[in-house]
């Protein structure tokens, strides 16, 4: 029998009452997802950047994202093996190691987390362009599936903003082959008023998920944003956005939250509520899915939490404003896929990182580089140069992988780390230091 | 007197230094790491004590830059006797540590024969102990098991032939014990042995000893307190002291490096298996810094492979690559490969010396890749660690510094490999006055 997504979790894990709800829903949807065709639903392949789950609700379809996939396989420690049949089938080293353990574990027959197979996709959506790589995967799974394939083309934002000609290219593409196409596959016409109505729901639970990453910015703060923040992130960032079930979550994790502040109580961290705030960090890139646990100890033992972090922002810049706005359904779908962190460049990433190491008052910037995503790394060392320079706050570099275990050395990162908030330390008792 | 210990214990050395308030080097202490860090650090922290001691002799002597021939002499002397008198010591231990081995069935009928025998055999060792210490006398190593092991067999058949009893009854006792001896540092107190040390020489008539005498006894007066004691180095976590005695390497190098050259902005260290750029700032602390992921490859263990693999002595690899008038362009640096490679080479017909000279230049190479990321080299630059003491890859360092960073000061002490020892002593003399510059005292 294989392992069921709570099973794979150890019975000692602390977690507060909304990660449990989050595992819930989670767990809910995969059983949606490998029961969808013999309920006769149809099922979506597309990416949590630029995911356009409103849309895809809109034709009865059912979202299944393989990045997800991916770090479920990370997380569950089947990721390595994954990769490495991958590897046999004539897949690079270099290769981001997302797809190779998508197509490692469609080799191996394609099992879910719940221990189910998971569905044959009935389309592939790809309507975010701004990693290069999710190209090349969506032409391999194409030729495995033989399915239609959309591609919406997202300009990249190379100038640092978004310009009425950029919008206007991507609503014609939503018009003239997305909506199409998914009425083809499903069989169900597009409706716009059903489609305002989940963006509706969206900006709602948007609204809260603001509040709540914006709560790092309390002493101490009472949320992980980058650990922790990936609990937070996952049904909005998932098949849930335009859900009630979202709206559900969000509120009552605000409310978690909020009574944590009210208490001053900092985060929960598997060991249980962290103890003393001692370093506030930003974080930039991905964190590490197949140490997660060891990775995170590695902050919350030395009292470091992460009070803001790039991560939580690739499926959406809201804390910047944006939210879906049911007045304006299409426009507002293509300014979602423009804003997202990974469509920035990079000086306004730098502008974010160094806001957030102001607004909350942190300590100073870590950059988790993954070995196998150049999307995310390449200019990181600039950024971290930059940010360095403008902040006046110490910065450091720790490499990693998102889901490949070969690269993550713990002796290493932990080396790294001690030395980081070691760092901080001393920069922070002043430099009469040698005299 | 007190003192501040700093404890670097590395992948393959564990090194200590003991330091004075006045921040100057009292001692400094060596041993291989073996797979028991706790007991390298004991005798690390030992061997940094009995160097602090022969500081302190040149103190008193007034001759603390070593070069009063005299004073040397005499010190030199002091150093055998105590050497001798630290072996004796051992021994003794061994010898009860043997006899408490022959219990139980298999010395049932031979017990009484067996201890007497023991007894023989430690006669013997201890008589002529007094002559692997003399003056030119060369000892293979200076570590207990290796000059005890190989005599204890010879002397061990001798006398259980002579006793008639089985030789591997002898065996058996011996390897039961050496272990545990070698895994605990020499009980005796320091003072004693250099006590009787001091009273061997006076009685050799080496020297001044007889005026030396008071002095070197005054010297020996003076306590050693061990006020604090920080450890750092790569089996840190295993140190047996709490988090708050522990510092990171790349901090302590940084401080290190500092100490021994106050204008440095940029260190390079490259250990056995971490490479590492640190930026400090002008009071020593650590602005930036990279250092190799999970993979060592062009880190100290790589030479140490290269030299397995062409049958040579690490330090040899220096001079023979120094030879190369053509070094071969190599741009591998993967521990992992690096035999093949070689062998490749030699294959293709290539000179032994060119393609160590090409070796040496991709190791370097990869270490200014490291640097650069940590924000490149500013005026002045130390480079410290193992690999710091090859010619080779000082003289590729040097040239590659130059091409990209034009005229720069590279300073490279003698003593690089305690650098970390040094910044975790400095760490613990900060910490022992409440300093908190990285620290919680």
């Amino acid at each position: 029998m294989r392992p069921s997504i709570v099973k794979a979790q150890p019975a000692d894990v602390e977690k507060d009452a909304s990660m449990i709800k989050q595992k819930e829903m989670m767990a809910k949807h995969y059983n949606r997802l490998t029961d969808a065709k013999e309920n006769g639903e149809k099922v979506a392949s597309t990416f949590v950047p630029g995911n356009l789950n409103e849309l895809i609700m809109c034709f009865d379809l059912v979202n299944n994202l393989p990045e997800v996939n991916a770090i479920q396989s990370g997380l569950r420690k089947q990721s390595g093996a994954y990769i490495m049949e991958a590897e046999r089938a004539g897949h690079s080293e270099d290769v981001c190691t997302y797809v190779k353990s998508d197509l490692g574990m469609m080799a191996k027959g394609n099992i879910g987390p719940n221990g189910k197979k998971l569905p044959d996709p009935d389309v592939l959506l790809l309507s975010y362009t701004g990693c290069f790589t999710f190209l090349k995967w969506f032409e391999l799974l194409r030729e495995q599936y033989k399915c239609p394939t959309i591609f919406l083309q997202t300009p990249y934002m190379a100038d640092g903003k978004v310009t009425p000609n950029m919008v206007q290219y991507m609503v014609k593409q939503l018009k003239e082959d997305v909506i199409p196409t998914l009425e083809q596959v499903s069989g169900v016409k597009f409706d716009i008023d059903r489609l305002r109505e989940y963006l509706a729901k969206s900006a709602k639970a948007e609204d809260d998920l603001v509040h709540i990453l914006q709560s790092g910015k309390n002493k101490p703060s009472p949320i992980d944003a980058y650990f922790g923040g990936i609990y937070y992130i996952g049904p909005i960032f998932g098949a849930f956005r335009g859900t009630d079930d979202a709206i559900d979550y969000y509120r009552f994790l605000r409310e978690e939250v909020d009574q944590r502040v009210l208490q001053g109580l900092g985060p929960v961290t598997p060991d249980g509520p962290m103890a003393e705030e001692k370093y506030r960090l930003v974080v930039e890139g991905p964190p590490n899915y197949t140490n997660f646990r060891q990775f995170w100890k590695m902050f919350y033992e030395e009292g470091a939490t992460v009070v803001a972090s790039s991560y939580t922002k690739v499926g959406g810049t809201y804390d910047y404003g944006f939210r879906h706005d049911p007045d304006r359904p299409l426009e507002t779908l293509a300014e979602y896929c423009l804003g997202v962190y990974t469509n920035r460049n990079l000086p306004m990433r730098i502008d974010m990182l160094c806001d957030y190491i102001n607004e909350y008052e942190a300590d100073g910037l870590l950059i988790n580089s993954i070995k196998s995503c150049n999307s995310f790394s390449a200019g990181q060392l600039l950024i971290m140069r930059e940010v360095e320079k403008r902040t006046g706050k110490p910065a450091a570099f720790i490499e990693t992988d998102l889901v490949d275990p070969r690269y993550f050395s713990a002796a290493n990162v932990k080396n790294r780390l001690e030395s980081y908030f070691q760092m901080v330390e001393q920069k922070r008792s002043g430099s009469g230091a040698a005299a | 007197m007190k003192t501040f210990t700093g404890i670097d214990l590395g992948s393959t050395t564990t090194k200590a230094v003991l330091m004075d308030e006045e921040e100057r080097i009292l001692g400094r202490g060596i041993t291989n790491s073996r797979s028991n860090y706790d007991t390298a650090c004991r005798v690390a922290q030992q061997e940094a004590a009995v160097d602090a001691r022969f500081t302190l002799f040149r103190r008193e002597f007034g001759a603390d830059d070593g070069s009063d021939a005299q004073v040397e002499d005499f010190l030199a002397g002091l150093e055998r006797a105590f050497r001798l008198e630290q072996f004796l010591e051992q021994l003794d231990d061994l010898e009860e540590t043997c006899i408490r081995q022959v219990r139980g069935d298999r010395f049932e009928k031979n017990a009484t024969g067996v201890k007497a025998a023991l007894g023989e055999v430690f006669i013997r060792l201890r008589g002529e102990a007094p002559a692997m210490f003399a003056p030119g006398a060369s000892r293979k190593s200076d570590f207990f098991r290796d000059i005890a092991g190989s005599r204890y067999l010879t002397v061990a058949e001798e006398v259980a032939r002579i006793a008639d009893l089985p030789y591997d009854l002898l065996l058996n006792v011996y390897d039961k014990s050496i272990i545990a001896v070698e895994n605990r540092p020499p009980k005796g107190e320091l003072s004693d042995k250099f006590h009787r040390a001091l009273k061997r020489v006076t009685e050799q008539g080496i020297g001044l000893a007889g005026e030396m005498e008071k002095q070197v006894k005054k010297a020996l007066d003076i306590e050693l307190e061990e006020t604090y004691l920080v450890g750092t180095g790569y089996g840190r976590v295993t140190l047996p002291f709490s988090k708050e005695h522990i510092r990171s390497e790349i901090l302590c190098h940084g401080l290190g490096a500092h100490m021994m050259y106050p204008l440095t902005r940029t260190v390079l260290d490259i250990g056995g298996q971490d490479t590492k750029g640190i930026q400090v700032d002008d009071h020593g602390i650590v602005e930036n810094f990279q250092m190799n992921d999970r993979c060592a490859a062009g880190c100290g263990r790589y030479l140490g492979y290269i030299a397995d693999e062409m049958n040579m002595g690490l330090h040899e690899l220096g001079p023979l690559a120094m030879k190369s008038e053509k070094p071969a362009r190599i741009n591998s640096t993967c521990t992992v490969f690096a035999g093949a490679e070689l062998r490749d080479r030699l294959a293709l017909g290539e000179k032994r010396e060119d393609i160590l000279a090409g070796l040496h230049r991709a190791i370097i190479l990869r270490a200014i890749s490291i640097i650069s990321r940590s924000g490149g080299v500013t005026d002045q630059f130390t480079f410290t660690g193992g690999v710091a003491k090859n010619e080779a890859a000082v003289r590729e360092l040097k040239m590659l510094v130059f091409e990209n960073y034009g005229e720069v000061v590279i300073n490279i002490d003698p003593d690089s490999i305690y650098t970390g020892a040094l910044g975790g002593a400095e760490f613990a003399r900060r910490a022992a006055y409440g300093r908190l510059e990285g620290v919680e005292a």
